[in-house]
């Protein structure tokens, strides 16, 4: 069955490290939702959230696939995680539409981060899912710009 | 010791036991080249037609003696030029180390003359790869390359130098040969599982791969068929990893497989799939592949699993290690079934010529076989010549096949021959090629004579794209596009003098016998070259036609039909 799963990549924080990871995946057809790279504790290890759509057998293929580049050390399925994502979002055409994203901000604790006349610019961190049901409700004051880092993860102890 | 660059990647290369290279010189590595020069002593190089002709010769090297290859190509199109022997070594996973200079470090990025982005360009043809920026980076990355290529499943790495790094001086300790990754243990439930399919089931069949031979598990192969008394096949790759001549051999699995390996295949309970990729070649339709069977796949890349088919069970590790302990957990066993498989005859096709042209490529193969005793190498370009050398050869010892299986790389086999002959100077190594396939790399014969580098080519010159034009008529109407070769009128023995090889013809079939001893004679001094005329429409048989189910193959192709 066809679903969406996140993997943590452990990698070498070496040059063309995302080239090579991402350069498997478009040659073995594996389908990425979203990634994301950053710096870990060791500064030569970087970790790849990777969100991947596809059944157990894709899945699978994936795992040992990166695990066969040189630079990838480990590579996990997470289950049980806490994922987050985070979110810049300006919109809001009006005056009137700016006092009304505000609201929607307070409850969803969204941060302004920069108030134009019209528009205001927002950001928000929390699961992929509060993200997508903020998005909506802004989606009819006209989203003028946008960037969502893509999920981050690690997993519970 | 204060050594430059140059001098390190030499040195580094004879810590590795590399005594022998094949390259081409350029503007990039010409530090490279200075030191070859000053250890000319201490290391072979030897320099082809073309890069292309010095990976496929890296190549062959490294398949028929085990050790890793070493190919040095300058920036630029020489790094290009290796391209196709790369991603053919990765292809059939066999160990390279490619080793291209590149602009200095200040004109990287700038498009200079000569400059391209290699490690880039090779990054989906390579098991890894690496730019040296930092002269102390060298040495060590230059072990780490030979490590990689030579641990697990093997394959090619590249390493980039800039010309900068390969002038600069540093002090240089060596760092002795590297010792490759030890395998990773295999699963004591796996082996048990395995066994006691193996020691349940009622008709076995083998299946072995190039892994066994990569693995050098021939001898733990032969036993393991011995205890559970079971048939084994070969796959292209595989060639060589089960002695032919042994009762128990079927012959190859897929679509030029034998009639019998199929028979084998639809009938086995059990199929044991040994260190094996399961290519397309192979499977055909891989929805109903070996369905009335469970299958057992026992190789050292666990990605392979399920990749191509759906497997029962699966052993992951060093097949050598794996067989081993497979063997200790198999009871001795003995199929009636077995006995059937081995002693029907399924009416295997025999090829016939022409009154014009009565020779046959498996007339010729045969008599070649049978004066060397299957004890010569012998490399293939890639098309009917390749399947008629591996259907028509009884191969006995592993490393003895040596083909490019996955790529499907015309214009491997001569470079690949050169590399096999000189890694193996005691053995009789022969290049069966097509005309089609000889005409693509045939610059490299220049090598064999600069060389003198004694190979055998062989030329089966039907003048026609054969393997294309035989899909042609199956499957486009007859139309023979662009494969037929009428216009191109090479003579081969004129072709040979002006390259110094002497050559002969084979037209009737008597002149198969005389003209392969004189062959075999003059290979021991120097290298010769054999036209072989045939007929166009002989065809590659028994065949499966691509991606359907390995049952019941073509014996019989109707020319007028």
């Amino acid at each position: 069955m066809e679903q969406e799963y996140v993997l943590s990549v452990k990698v070498n924080n070496n040059n063309g490290v995302l080239l090579r990871v991402s350069g498997l995946f478009s040659r073995r057809c594996f389908n990425i939702k979203s990634l994301n790279a950053a710096e870990t504790e060791e500064p030569n290890v970087s970790r790849l959230t990777i969100v991947v759509e596809g059944d157990l057998k894709v899945l699978t293929q994936i795992k040992n696939q990166l695990l066969k580049l040189y630079d990838v050390h480990e590579v996990r399925i997470l289950e049980d995680a806490v994922t987050r994502e985070h979110i810049l979002i300006r919109a809001g055409r009006s005056e009137e539409d700016r006092h009304k994203i505000i609201e929607i901000a307070n409850l969803y604790r969204a941060k302004p981060v920069d108030v134009g006349k019209e528009s205001i610019m927002l950001e928000l961190t929390g699961e992929p899912a509060k993200i997508d049901s903020f998005l909506d409700l802004l989606k009819p004051f006209g989203i003028i710009k946008m960037v969502r880092s893509g999920i981050t993860a690690l997993e519970r102890d | 010791m204060i050594l430059s660059g140059s001098d390190i990647i030499v040195e580094c290369l004879l810590e590795e036991g590399a005594d022998t290279v094949f390259g081409y010189p350029g503007g990039a590595v010409l530090n490279i080249y200075d030191s070859l020069y000053k250890y000319s002593d201490k290391i072979r190089h030897i320099i082809t037609s073309h890069e292309q002709g010095a990976c496929h010769a890296a190549d062959g090297f490294a398949r028929a003696t085990g050790k890793t290859g070493v190919v040095i190509a300058t920036s630029g199109p020489g790094a290009t030029n290796l391209t196709t022997g790369l991603a053919t070594a990765y292809m059939d996973s066999i160990p390279l180390v490619a080793i291209t200079g590149n602009v200095a470090c200040n004109l990287l990025g700038l498009d200079s003359f000569q400059e391209v982005d290699i490690t880039g360009v090779t990054m989906p043809i390579t098991k890894h790869n690496f730019i040296v920026k930092d002269i102390n980076e060298l040495a060590p990355t230059l072990h780490l390359a030979f490590k990689i290529a030579g641990s697990g499943r093997k394959g090619p790495v590249l390493v980039d130098i800039p010309k900068d790094i390969t002038a600069a001086k540093i002090d240089y300790k060596p760092l002795g040969k590297s010792v490759p990754d030890k395998p990773a243990e295999v699963s004591e439930a796996d082996l048990n599982e395995a066994a006691r399919l193996i020691n349940e089931c009622e008709r076995p069949y083998i299946y072995a791969g190039g892994g066994v031979i990569s693995a050098n598990a021939e001898e733990e192969l032969a036993k393991l068929a011995e205890l559970c008394d079971a048939p084994v096949s070969c796959s292209l790759m595989g060639q060589g990893a089960f002695n032919q001549r042994d009762r128990r051999y079927i012959g190859m699995l897929g679509m030029h497989g034998t009639v019998k390996s199929a028979a084998a295949l639809n009938s086995c309970d059990l199929f044991i799939g040994i260190g094996t990729r399961f290519s397309d070649r192979v499977i055909g339709d891989a929805s109903v592949f070996g369905k009335n069977a469970k299958i057992i796949h026992i190789d050292i890349d666990p990605a392979e699993f399920n990749k191509n088919v759906e497997v029962y069970t699966t052993v992951a590790g060093d097949v050598k290690i794996a067989l081993a302990e497979l063997c200790k957990r198999v009871s001795q066993k003995k199929n009636a079934w077995t006995d059937e498989i081995i002693t029907t005859d399924y009416g295997e096709p025999v090829q016939k010529g022409t009154e014009q042209l009565p020779v046959t490529p498996e007339a010729v193969i045969e008599k070649l076989d049978e004066l060397t005793d299957g004890n010569a190498v012998i490399t293939t370009e890639v098309g009917q010549n390749q399947m008629w050398a591996a259907q028509y050869y009884r191969y006995k010892n592993p490393r003895s096949f040596i083909s490019s299986g996955g790529l499907g790389t015309m214009g491997f086999g001569l470079g690949a021959s050169l590399g096999a002959k000189v890694g193996c100077p005691d053995k009789t190594v022969v290049n069966i090629a097509g005309d089609g396939s000889f005409a693509m790399n045939l610059n490299e014969l220049i090598t064999a004579y600069a060389h003198n580098i004694p190979i055998i080519q062989l030329v089966i010159n039907n003048n026609v794209l054969g393997m294309v034009r035989q899909w042609q008529r199956l499957f486009y109407n007859k139309h023979f596009s662009q494969t037929t070769l009428d216009n191109r009128h090479i003579d081969y023995v004129k072709l040979g003098e002006a390259f110094g090889i002497e050559t002969f013809v084979i037209e009737k079939n008597e002149d198969i016998e005389p003209v392969l001893k004189k062959a075999l004679e003059i290979s021991k001094n120097k290298p010769c070259m054999i036209e072989v005329k045939i007929d166009r429409d002989i065809n590659v048989l028994p065949m499966i036609p691509a991606g359907k189910p390995v049952v019941n193959p073509i014996t019989e192709i109707d020319l007028e039909a």
